[in-house]
């Protein structure tokens, strides 16, 4: 069968061309891949995923879980796409999925035959022995062999955005209540959002041949819609699906904005993720048709009866020419009749129920039953059980299945919400507790009729509105059908053949006996153990029939069986959405610092350092390793004179009458007698006691400091300051805020330092050392009158000074001190040759602040004042802490000056075992010393200050290193900091 | 008179613009701030003082006010940024510092920020791609904290368009965020 010769809502003037499996077919606008496919007399679509059962379309919706393919090709390949939401393209290369080497032979349909054998739990009861196996033997073999599509493993090259959105009534689905409820609330004035997930609105609407007063279902919706569009306070979203309902109204949404073309425009997204605030929202999401199980009920051709007949009335494709309906309610008899309407042949109405009605132009098989049916690659015929007893085989190419509906209640579930039971439609319906400000109306309340579709959605607007203080009028609303549900419960047909309950996860009514059985029997036990309602359908068509046939096993009613919860997404959200632009460089904002132009210029290496990236070396012309640079940055800065960029170490303004109080209570060390124009090494402890970072704090005036931090603690110290103030000591008067941005500054270190600086100094300041010391701050002019700071203070151990500038004249500064700085021979200055140099004096950075490590424990023990209280300081007093045998911040030499020492190595006295037991402590930063020629390293040892002078292993099991240190003082150069005075 | 020059945030001489579609947006480099923080116990005298130094109402809680020569917005209890332009008023903080003496703490931030200046038709379209602000509700006059491309920024409504005021290091990023952003809108 191929295209019906009238109807449908697709473009026939147009013709689209697309592949699948490498076969070239036409298609028209308006179709999507599966219904273009059946237009082609393609039934086959894919195969399953255990027993590799030849599979078609189920259904007509998002709810498929059959015909998954994958779509596209290269980095643009996305596996698992129902074939009965694509929406068709020109270009548009579909493959089916878990099939090989055809869809039409497969080699693995060899599991089918060993069906026996692969029932629920196989693998658990299997593939248990030896347990080393199943990860590198079992897994990877029964990966190959289940599953559904393949991922690419090439980037993918479109973008994705994320967004906000904002309404006062979020209405999700575009059916008949949807619809209602739009125009009612739109013509209100309310902000309105209405999403759909079809890339036509009108929901059922598309599908079915009654008319709403005098204009077809399509018709009606797009008059509505039409009027939707034209209010400004609307927005229409098709191709949207609501994925989750999350806290406080807030509905994350994805929509498809361009996978209905064959590459998105240029700089388009091809999806964007929304996050919609609403103050109210209405779930008309309708409802989903379920099959009956019966033997072999998975052959292509079979689907439900809802998707039988919006194929032939949307799409105009039938999938044969003969065709059958089963069907234990009134709705399946709405298939046949509008299938003999569009030309079609009905072979017989299989209705289950003794009572069944009669039917013009189709025989009805009251108190019929669908036993079995034929066809390897595509149904041919059914066989049916009549009420007599006697049997009976239909020839037909396809059976529309009708279970009866059940209302989409997923999303009333999203936050715990339980469904409840409705024996009158033998259906659940959302339960009295919904994600706040949700309500339901439609058939995804278990209101069926389009008349009761209608009403509900235009009456729950105005109660909702109402509730918001918006008050809108009932809108007109036309006539239209509004059939009772007639419906006798029959959920599978007995027999000892396999009946299909998930056919995405081949799971069959006989699984869920055995899950009985095997004592399985709580819902969530059955899903885990038979895998019913996993993977990407979530068990729209299947939960349903599993809970049935599990009741009927425990004699419970399906009421008391229960189901499983409903989680966020609905379908499935691609990774790309929800990552948006956040990848590859994009994926976090980088932070440059002032001087970045100018380290570029030069070639500097940078290094990223949280957000921030640092110039790490500059090398030059001849240099072929980085640690060359790095020897000649560090000798270069102690002969003479280096520049570093340290603006992203954190800078807070503290001011206010109480700073110094503050100050005093947030460092271990005293800060009340820090006199003005003077600054203070500073270490802060954690409450715990524990050392949380370190830094200085300059006075620059009696009610205002600047404090500085590690770059990589600068939030949290910032945090922990604003805490401290806001919520431990509010009525302190102080005022923090960070400056670290605003500030330019650079480490002038060296022993000509003072005269570089004095170059570019303006002359009324005096930076002698008698006039500004060694931890002297001020603030100065430079370059003839632009304001900046001035601190005397040093990392490197040489004569040092910190300068600031406003930012924007960083890269002015760093240009001028250059160039000031010739007859010096200045040397631009990385992090590497700067952690070398702090290493080689011994001071601590945050490979020793690793919160680990106490102030003591970092030969600062002497810090924690005990004539005030500080944050930690009581704690540091803790016997644990305090163990004479505690580890010590010392330095190490190996003995052979070549060897490398490596941070991370572990200390261990000579000869003894690679164990914990006779751990002695660890190696916490390294480097080659330039100056002293050798490497050197600092780190923790026991009792390392009694050790002075003792060898001992510094080892890595991790990289083999074992070299043998002697234990020296940390502090390698200038001990007595003679340089840093000079 | 210092001879050094000035670097804008995206690390240009002039400002950076683009068009994009009916949008622009503009580096604005051009603008002194200072925050002013009351002191504890000092609240009503700096609110008093400020809106004499500003010759306006001090902004209320979320809110941006425009005076003759300056302009401020909230950005927290008793916080607020004073904005002037930069070429007459390079000096900010040390003025403002001055006229409201022991009752503020004023902190020079001219250059702790960058900010941008968005214009043009149907920008509600592009901030829902980059902020969850609702900009519909937003009148002119209103400055929210939010963020931007993982950043803290604020978002002010101005006569005339939006102002972004985001962390000056991450100018390339919030750059970035805005104009691909502006191409994928428009």
């Amino acid at each position: 069968m191929s295209r019906l010769p009238t109807g449908g809502q697709i473009d026939r003037t147009r013709k689209i061309s697309f592949r699948f499996d490498g076969q070239y077919y036409k298609g028209h606008p308006g179709d999507t891949l599966a219904s273009a496919l059946l237009a082609n007399g393609v039934r086959l679509m894919g195969r399953s995923f255990k027993y590799h059962r030849p599979r078609g379309v189920l259904t007509a919706g998002s709810e498929e879980p059959n015909a998954l393919v994958e779509l596209r090709t290269g980095g643009r390949q996305e596996p698992n796409t129902r074939a009965t939401t694509v929406e068709l393209f020109d270009g548009l290369q579909a493959h089916s999925q878990n099939a090989w080497p055809s869809l039409k032979f497969d080699a693995l349909a060899i599991n089918d035959r060993l069906s026996n054998f692969l029932t629920a739990g196989f693998y658990y009861k299997t593939f248990m022995w030896p347990a080393a196996f199943w990860e590198k033997l079992y897994e990877p073999i029964i990966r190959r062999a289940a599953g559904l599509g393949s991922i690419t493993t090439k980037p993918d090259p479109d973008l994705y955005d994320k967004g906000f959105l904002h309404c006062d009534l979020l209405v999700i689905g575009a059916g008949p209540a949807g619809l209602a409820a739009a125009l009612t609330a739109g013509r209100a004035g309310a902000r309105v959002i209405v999403a759909d997930e079809d890339f036509r609105m009108g929901g059922r609407l598309n599908a079915e041949t009654f008319t709403l007063g005098a204009q077809s279902g399509a018709d009606w919706t797009a008059q509505v819609v039409a009027e939707l569009a034209s209010l400004p306070n609307v927005r229409l979203l098709s191709r949207t699906t609501i994925f989750g309902a999350f806290d406080h109204g807030v509905y994350g949404a994805v929509e498809r904005v361009s996978d209905h073309l064959l590459t998105p425009a240029p700089d388009k997204p091809r999806q964007i993720l929304w996050r919609i605030y609403s103050k109210r929202a209405l779930l008309c999401a309708g409802a989903l048709e379920r099959p009956i199980a019966f033997a072999n009920n998975d052959r292509p051709g079979i689907m439900t009866a809802s998707a039988l007949r919006a194929y032939v009335n949307r799409w105009a494709a039938s999938p044969a020419e003969t065709v059958a309906v089963f069907t234990n309610n009134d709705d399946g008899h709405r298939t046949a009749s509008d299938l003999l309407a569009a030309g079609v042949k009905v072979a017989a109405v299989i209705d289950t129920r003794e009572d069944a009605p009669a039917l013009q132009g189709a025989e009805v098989l009251a108190g019929a039953q669908v036993t079995d049916t034929a066809g390897r690659l595509g149904l041919k015929s059914v066989t049916v059980r009549l009420a007599n007893g006697k049997s009976r085989k239909l020839d037909v190419g396809a059976l529309g299945v009708a279970g009866g509906w059940n209302p989409n209640v997923a999303l009333t579930c999203h936050q715990r919400g339980r469904p409840v039971w409705n024996n009158a439609i033998a259906a659940f319906v959302p339960g009295a507790e919904l994600p706040q400000g949700m309500a339901v109306a439609g058939a995804a309340q278990g209101h069926f009729s389009t008349h009761a579709a209608l009403h509900g959605g235009a009456d729950s607007a105005r109660r909702i509105l109402a509730d918001i203080g918006i008050s809108a009028a009932a809108p007109d609303l036309p006539q239209a059908e509004d059939a009772p549900v007639n419906i006798t419960p029959f959920w599978h047909v007995g027999g000892t053949k396999r009946a299909w309950l998930d056919f995405q996860n081949d799971v069959t009514v006989k699984d869920v006996k055995l899950a009985h059985q095997e004592n399985f029997r709580s819902v969530e036990h059955l899903k885990r153990y038979t895998t019913l309602g996993m993977a990407t359908d979530q068990g729209k068509t299947s939960n349903m029939g599993g809970l049935a046939v599990m009741a009927e096993l425990t004699g419970k009613s399906i009421e008391a069986t229960g189901t499983t919860i409903f989680r966020p997404p609905y379908t499935p959200v691609s990774m790309g959405a929800l990552a948006g632009r956040s990848t590859g460089r994009d994926f976090k904002p980088t932070r440059l610092t002032p001087s970045h132009k100018w380290a570029t210029e030069q070639g500097a290496v940078f290094v990223e350092v949280g957000m921030w990236l640092r110039a790490q070396w500059f090398p030059r012309a001849g240099e072929k390793t980085w640690r060359e640079s790095v020897d000649r940055e560090v000798l270069a800065t102690r002969a003479s004179v280096g520049v570093c960029d340290v603006t992203t170490l954190g800078k807070i303004d503290v001011q206010g009458r109480d700073a110094a109080a503050f100050l005093n209570r947030i460092y271990c060390n005293g800060f009340a007698k820090l006199a003005v124009g003077r600054v203070r090494y500073g270490l802060m402890l954690r409450e715990d006691g524990i050392a949380m970072d370190d830094g200085t704090a300059a006075r620059l005036a009696e009610d205002h400091f600047v404090v500085t931090t590690t770059t990589a603690n600068a939030v949290p110290v910032y945090r922990h300051m604003e805490f401290a103030r806001q919520c431990l000591w509010p009525d302190m008067d102080v005022q923090l805020i960070s400056t670290t941005e605003a500030w330019a500054q650079f480490a002038v270190a060296g022993p000509n330092a003072r005269k570089l600086l004095q170059k570019i100094v303006d002359p009324e300041f005096d930076i002698s050392n008698d006039a500004f010391p060694f931890m002297a701050c001020g603030e100065i002019t430079v370059c003839g009158g632009l304001r900046a700071r001035l601190f005397r203070i040093s990392f490197s151990g040489e004569l040092a000074y910190e300068i600031a500038v406003p930012t924007r004249y960083g890269d002015a500064l760093i240009r001028r001190l250059m160039q000031a700085g010739e007859e010096f021979d200045v040397t631009p200055y990385g992090t590497e040759a700067l952690g070398v140099m702090r290493i080689e004096k011994g001071h601590a950075a945050g490979n020793e602040l690793n919160g680990q490590t106490t102030a003591r424990d970092l030969g600062m023990g002497r810090m924690v004042s005990d004539k005030k209280d500080s944050i930690g300081a009581v704690l540091s007093r803790r016997e644990g802490l305090n163990q004479p045998d505690g580890l010590r911040l010392v330095g190490f030499k190996p003995k052979n000056p070549k060897a490398r020492v490596l941070a991370g190595a572990h200390l261990l006295e000579i000869g003894a075992d690679m164990t914990a037991a006779n751990d002695l402590g660890y190696v916490t930063s390294a480097c080659y010393s330039p100056c002293l020629k050798s490497f050197i390293a600092i780190g923790f040892l026991k009792a390392g200050d009694e050790r002075m002078g003792d060898v001992l292993r510094a080892a890595s099991p991790l990289t083999g290193d074992d070299t043998e240190v002697e234990i020296v003082s940390a502090h390698f150069i200038d001990p007595e900091g003679e340089r840093l005075r000079a | 008179m210092h001879d050094l020059a000035p670097l804008t945030a995206l690390a240009g001489t002039t400002p950076v613009q683009d068009s994009i579609g009916p949008v622009t947006i503009t580096e604005a480099p051009d603008w002194a701030l200072a925050s002013v923080a009351a002191r504890l116990g000092q609240e009503k005298a700096c609110s008093t003082a400020l809106a004499s130094v500003l010759g306006a109402d001090i902004p209320g809680v979320a809110a941006h006010t425009q005076g003759p020569a300056m302009s401020a917005f909230w950005t927290g209890p008793h916080i607020w940024i004073v904005e002037a332009p930069y070429d007459s008023h390079e000096d900010l903080a040390a003025m403002l510092s001055a006229k409201l003496g022991e009752c503020a703490s004023v902190t020079e931030q001219s250059d702790a920020w960058v900010r941008f200046d968005v214009t043009g038709d149907g920008i509600e379209r592009l901030f829902e791609r980059l902020c969850n602000l609702d900009l519909a509700k937003l009148g002119q006059g209103a400055a929210r904290r939010s963020v931007i491309e993982h950043l803290g920024c604020y978002v002010i409504r101005g006569t005339e368009g939006i102002h972004v005021y985001g962390p000056r290091s991450s100018a390339q990023s919030l750059h970035h965020a805005l104009t691909s952003a502006a191409r994928a809108v428009f």
